[in-house]
This record gives C-alpha cells, structure tokens and sequence, in this order.
C-alpha cells in the first residue's frame, strides 16, 4: 500500500507501543540550546542516568547570545550562567557543542542543515517549537518540551502519539514580489492558528518543487504557529544537491546508498492523507500581521480588520483585543503605519538568501531617520558568506546594523528588545503581546524585503512599490 | 519511582478568559533565564498582570477572592507558541493542578500531562456555566473528575474531553514515561541498528 513520507518514517523509528497506547519513537537526531536543556541534564543528575547516545546529540547557542559581544563573561550574568551550564553539560556527557569559538555556532535550526545534520527520513527533536523547520529536508521534527529532552538523552527516545497528515498544495505561479513567509503567512491565515492541531503538515505542489531549500526551511519553520507540531517537504534533487558535501553529509559510497534511500523515503504516488488543502499561488500577496497571533495577517493593499463588520462574537473579541493591543484603527489601511525598528534575522528569516535578496534591492538606498534598524544572521556560517559576498557592507551603508549570530530580537532574551510600545517590521515568526522584549511592544510579522521596505520608508510598505519589484 | 494515580483534582477554581492564550504570555521569555524551573510560579502571566512599575492591572490572579484558586479554565488554543516547558512548570509552581479550556496546542498539552497536569476540553457553554458559578461562590468546590471525564460543582455536572492516551497515563500513575521509555532499552538498540544513518 502506498505510504506517506510520514508514515515511513513513523514507521522506521516506531521502537514499541506503550502501555497507555503511545509509541515509544525513536529520536535519530537531538538538538539541544541553553534555554531550555540545561533543567533536563539537571533531571538526568538526579535521576543518576547517562546520555544513551552522546553522539547523536548536537548542541549550539543561540537564544540568549548577545549579538554585539562576542567575549565573555557577557554583561547578563544570568546569560552568562547558562552558556557555561551548556558548556559544562555538554563537557561532561560528552556531546558535540558548536560553541561561538568553533565558528559554527548559530540559531540550532540553521546550524543542523547547514552542518549537513538534518538530513531526510530521519528523526529529530529539539526543545524548541520552531523544530519544523528540518521537515524541509523530508524529516519528522518535532519541538518539545524539557522533560521529553530529557527522555531524549536518556533513552533517545520519547513517547508520542501519531499525527495525522494533511497534504497542502500550493499551485501554479507565485508573484513578483512574494516569497516564502507570504505562502506560510497565507497558509496560517487561511487555515487559522489551530487549524493544524494533531496533524504534520505535508507541502507540496508546483511551489514547493521549485523553492529552494532555504525557502523550504522557511515554511516548514512556521509549521507550528498554525497548530501544527510538524512539517515537511519531499526530498528531491534540490534537496540532494544542499546537502553534497557537508561536514556531516554521508561521503563516497554512503552518500549515493544515501540517497537512494531518500529517494525511497519521499511519499508514494497515489497514498491518502486525512486531509487534503490546495492554495493558488497567485491568491497570495505580501502578506503582514496586523494583530497578535500569526494568523491574523493580511495582504498589504487590505485593510485592518474592523470588529463592527463582524457577526461572529469571537471573532469580533479577538479583533478588538488585538487593536487595543496593537494601537491600530479599525478599517484603516496597514500601509502607511509606522514603525519604530526593523528586525531582519530569525530561524524563520535569517539564512543567506534572505539577506542575499534584501541586498540586491538595498543598494543605494538608506534607512529612514528615526528607525532603528538591526540586520542578525542566522548563523556565523551565514554571516561569513555574507562577509564574502560583500553583503553585510551593503546592509552597514544603508544604516543597518550588522550584527553576531543568534535569536535575537525574534524573542528579546538577549540586549536586542524594543523599548515600550515601539512598532517593530519583523521577519520573525510571532508577534504574540510582548514577544519582543516589551510588555507593550509591537510586532508585525513580513518578509524579509518588506522589512526592508519598511526600514527606508519608516512605514509598513509595499515592497514591490518602494523597490520596482518586477521578477523573483 | 511510583508515580501518583491522578485520578480526580478537587478545588477552587479561576477563569481567565480569552482564547489564544500563548506561553509568551503565561510565561513572558525573560524570566526563562534560569537553569533550574524553581521560582518560576510568580511569574505566571506577568505581563498580563503587572504594570511596568509594578503595581497590578485588573487580572483574575490578582483578585484575593480567587486567591488559592488550583483549576485554571481558559478558552480555545490555550497554550499555544513556544514549546517552553516553563509555561507549565509555571502554571503548576504557582499552584494550578489541573486545567481546563475549550482546547489545546499539541506541545503544551503534552508538556502538562508529562508533568502530571490534567488539561480537560470543554465546550464554551459548560466553561461559561462553571465561570458562572466560580463568580457567583469563588468558594464553589469543583471536582475535576479525569477518570470519569466531567466536571461536578454545586450540584451541576458537565462533560469534558481528554485524549486518552492522557487520561490513561494520568489515571494509572504512569504519565512520566521515563520508567516504561528506560525498560525498552533493548528494544531501542534493536530499532537504532535497522537505521543506516545511525549506524554509521
């Protein structure tokens, strides 16, 4: 019978049923960061257990690294405390730690694709939601919480109950001007923010088969703030020729037994999923948030939403709270409103293409007084290429500030946080009520050029206006 | 390590109303600096409850009357967003031990039964019907019944929804699965030595 590429993995890592009727699953690869994994080592001392397998486990540094201090101790002492419990934890459990003097160090779901780590029909699991984002590669990745990572390195294995699969098509032609975050922004809308709950997103469609694999990344990325614990692409040639090469891609022989079996793993023709969606590509536009959760985004030529046009109560609830919240006027268009900083990084957003896009409309251009402007590479390895590709000096002449590699103001545990009720153009992936370090701040979620649009205009903006997008 | 059978939660219950409700906002992100979960039950939807200089917005968790409160009830989608286990861990070290909203993100509901906190589903009439009564008595006992799947207070009673690999695991004392995830020791090497990329 024909299998999705869910199911065969599901299958392969299945290790057995447990009693209340979960499957113990097999985790293949761990990712850890200082946030959220230094209590389950804690957990692990205490429960007098080792790493079952030390070496499949991969730790970085990201959430609470500053960005414009690299030497240590760092000014937080609080931060400072966890990357030495990461350091000491991994020392001790002997684990691989792409710790900032390695050079490898970044955001953990741009340091595993880009170490060649993530890899196709695996498994993997990090205590992070935004874990998704591997499903580019055709794995099953899964954000959890601490004491499954502690699970993770007791036994490599946790205990889950199986997903559903809903497949989502997108097809046909994107726009100029559209990109990646506006599908999965579509995606999130059109479906709702639980609209995902119990399923692992399949992608696929025309879209898909010609997105790169960073563009992959992208949307898998945000799987999880439409409900859904996981998502995934197929593996293809694209997904092949990313990862030839690699410091942990499989060499000579293996490499081609490797990708023969990923080619196997893909979904088969004719399998059923639970549920099928298909989205026209040409439906999607720039796509911004206007309220506080991802789902509430519109094209850049609507209008904010106004609660009085609503019959539906909760809906109408939920509008109005978001407005208060967000200091927005019914019914007025989102262009035009303005901000206060630009925000260009992010496991979502901060990958070399993403600022290698930007760049190629920047040049010339500068950013609007008053508005600060922050440009964080996902990774020190995405910030080299930038490096080489004179890329960071085109963001540093326009008024950016280029910065060291890490989370950032995605989430604020770092210096980089808006201040009061500043308006923040974010190509991260929440704009939950004060996610980005300020109880009042606001965000609203775009894509990378958007951001850019906004950073020179000083106003949420039309990208494709402000600069003469024509192709992609 | 025998774990308790939850198989009831009886208390005093407090509504905070809204759907959507994230873990940011259960736990704002700059209080997860900290390599240890204690001390974080204080900081249970700060933001949500506190002003900048400190002093206490209107919030259900500020009112003395539900003061002592130990069964949270929300609306849909409570606990969406990040996976931080410090949302639950929050939620329980501040007291609450059980919860029940109209529904659940995926990560959070997980993370709460791993710890022993019952999340429930129920329908927006009942919650409303509960709420009812909580502001009418804040002292109104409620028995969230977790084997049963109802919920009992003033003489009423209501049905709710857990999934059952949950309910189980709760119920019969096993909802931390180290112990049973440990015994399968063989059988995981077994499983990892099927899989090339965890040969090699």
């Amino acid at each position: 019978m024909p299998k999705s590429l869910f199911e065969k993995v599901w299958d392969a890592h299945a290790v057995r049923s447990l009693s209340n009727g979960q499957t113990q699953l097999l985790v293949g690869t761990h990712l850890i960061h200082e946030v959220t994994s230094p209590q389950a080592f804690g957990m692990l001392r205490d429960l007098g257990l080792k790493v079952a397998m030390p070496h499949r486990t991969f730790a970085t540094v990201d959430h609470i690294v500053p960005t414009d201090q690299f030497s240590e101790p760092f000014a937080d002492p609080l931060a400072d405390a966890m990357i030495k419990d990461l350091r000491k934890s991994c020392h001790d459990f002997g684990i691989t730690f792409f710790d900032r003097a390695t050079g490898k160090q970044g955001i953990v779901h741009i340091v595993g694709p880009e170490q060649g780590i993530t890899q196709p029909g695996t498994t993997i699991a990090c205590g992070d939601s935004h874990t998704s984002t591997h499903g580019a590669f055709g794995a099953i990745a899964f954000g959890i919480g601490t004491t499954q990572i502690r699970d993770v390195l007791a036994t490599q294995t946790m205990a889950l109950g199986k997903l559903k699969v809903r497949r989502i098509n997108v097809t046909g032609r994107l726009r100029p001007g559209v990109y990646a975050k506006d599908v999965i922004l579509h995606i999130i809308r059109t479906l709702g923010v639980n609209g995902g709950t119990g399923y692992a997103y399949e992608y696929g469609g025309e879209i898909f088969d010609r997105f790169s694999m960073e563009e992959r990344m992208t949307v898998c990325n945000m799987s999880i703030e439409g409900g859904a614990r996981a998502g995934y692409v197929n593996p293809d040639e694209t997904t092949f020729t990313y990862l030839k090469g690699r410091p942990y891609s499989p060499k000579g022989a293996a490499w081609d037994e490797a990708v023969a079996r990923w080619k196997a793993v893909a979904s088969d023709p004719g399998c059923t999923y639970d549920d099928v969606v298909t989205i026209n590509a040409s439906d999607i536009a720039p796509t911004v948030t206007w309220g506080i959760n991802p789902g509430q985004g519109i094209s850049i030529t609507e209008n904010i939403p106004d609660p009085a046009k609503t019959k539906v109560a909760d809906e109408k609830t939920s509008i109005e709270e978001a407005l208060a919240y967000m200091k927005l006027k019914p019914g007025a268009p989102i262009k035009g409103t303005k901000i206060d900083v630009a925000f260009l990084g992010s496991c979502t957003n901060g990958r070399l293409s993403d600022f290698q896009e930007v760049a190629k409309f920047l040049k010339g251009r500068h950013v609007a007084a008053g508005v600060k402007a922050i440009a964080v590479p996902g990774s020190q390895g995405v910030g080299l290429l930038c490096a080489s590709l004179g890329i960071d000096k085109v963001f540093r002449d326009a008024g950016f500030e280029w910065r060291e590699a890490g989370c950032s103001m995605c989430l604020a545990m770092n210096p980089d946080k808006l201040i009061g009720d500043q308006l923040c153009a974010s190509s991260s992936n929440r704009n939950f009520k004060g996610r980005q370090g300020s109880p009042t701040g606001r965000t609203i979620l775009m894509s990378p050029l958007m951001v850019a649009a906004a950073a020179v205009t000083g106003a949420v903006a039309d990208a494709r206006e402000v600069f003469a997008v024509t192709n992609n | 390590m025998a774990l308790a059978k939850i198989t009831q939660v009886t208390g005093r219950g407090v509504f905070v109303p809204g759907n959507d409700i994230d873990t940011d906002r259960i736990i704002p992100a700059r209080f997860m600096k900290c390599v240890t979960f204690d001390g974080l039950g204080e900081f249970l939807f700060f933001d949500m409850r506190k002003n900048a200089d400190g002093t206490d917005k209107p919030h259900p968790l500020n009112e003395p009357r539900f003061k002592g409160a130990n069964i949270l009830l929300s609306g849909t989608n409570f606990g969406c967003g990040s996976s931080r286990e410090h949302a639950p861990q929050a939620i329980q070290k501040y007291g609450i031990r059980a919860v029940v909203a109209e529904s659940f993100a995926e990560i959070f509901f997980g993370n709460c039964t791993t710890l022993g906190i019952p999340c429930l589903a129920a329908s927006r009439e009942d919650i409303a019907k509960i709420a009812a009564a909580i502001e009418a008595n804040p002292a109104v006992e409620l028995v969230v019944d977790v084997a049963a799947q109802e919920i009992r207070f003033g003489g009423q009673k209501v049905k709710t929804v857990i999934r059952e690999a949950a309910r189980d695991a709760l119920v019969n004392g096993r909802w931390d699965p180290i112990g049973e995830l440990l015994e399968g020791r063989a059988a995981v090497t077994a499983a990892a030595a099927r899989l090339p990329y965890l040969v090699a």
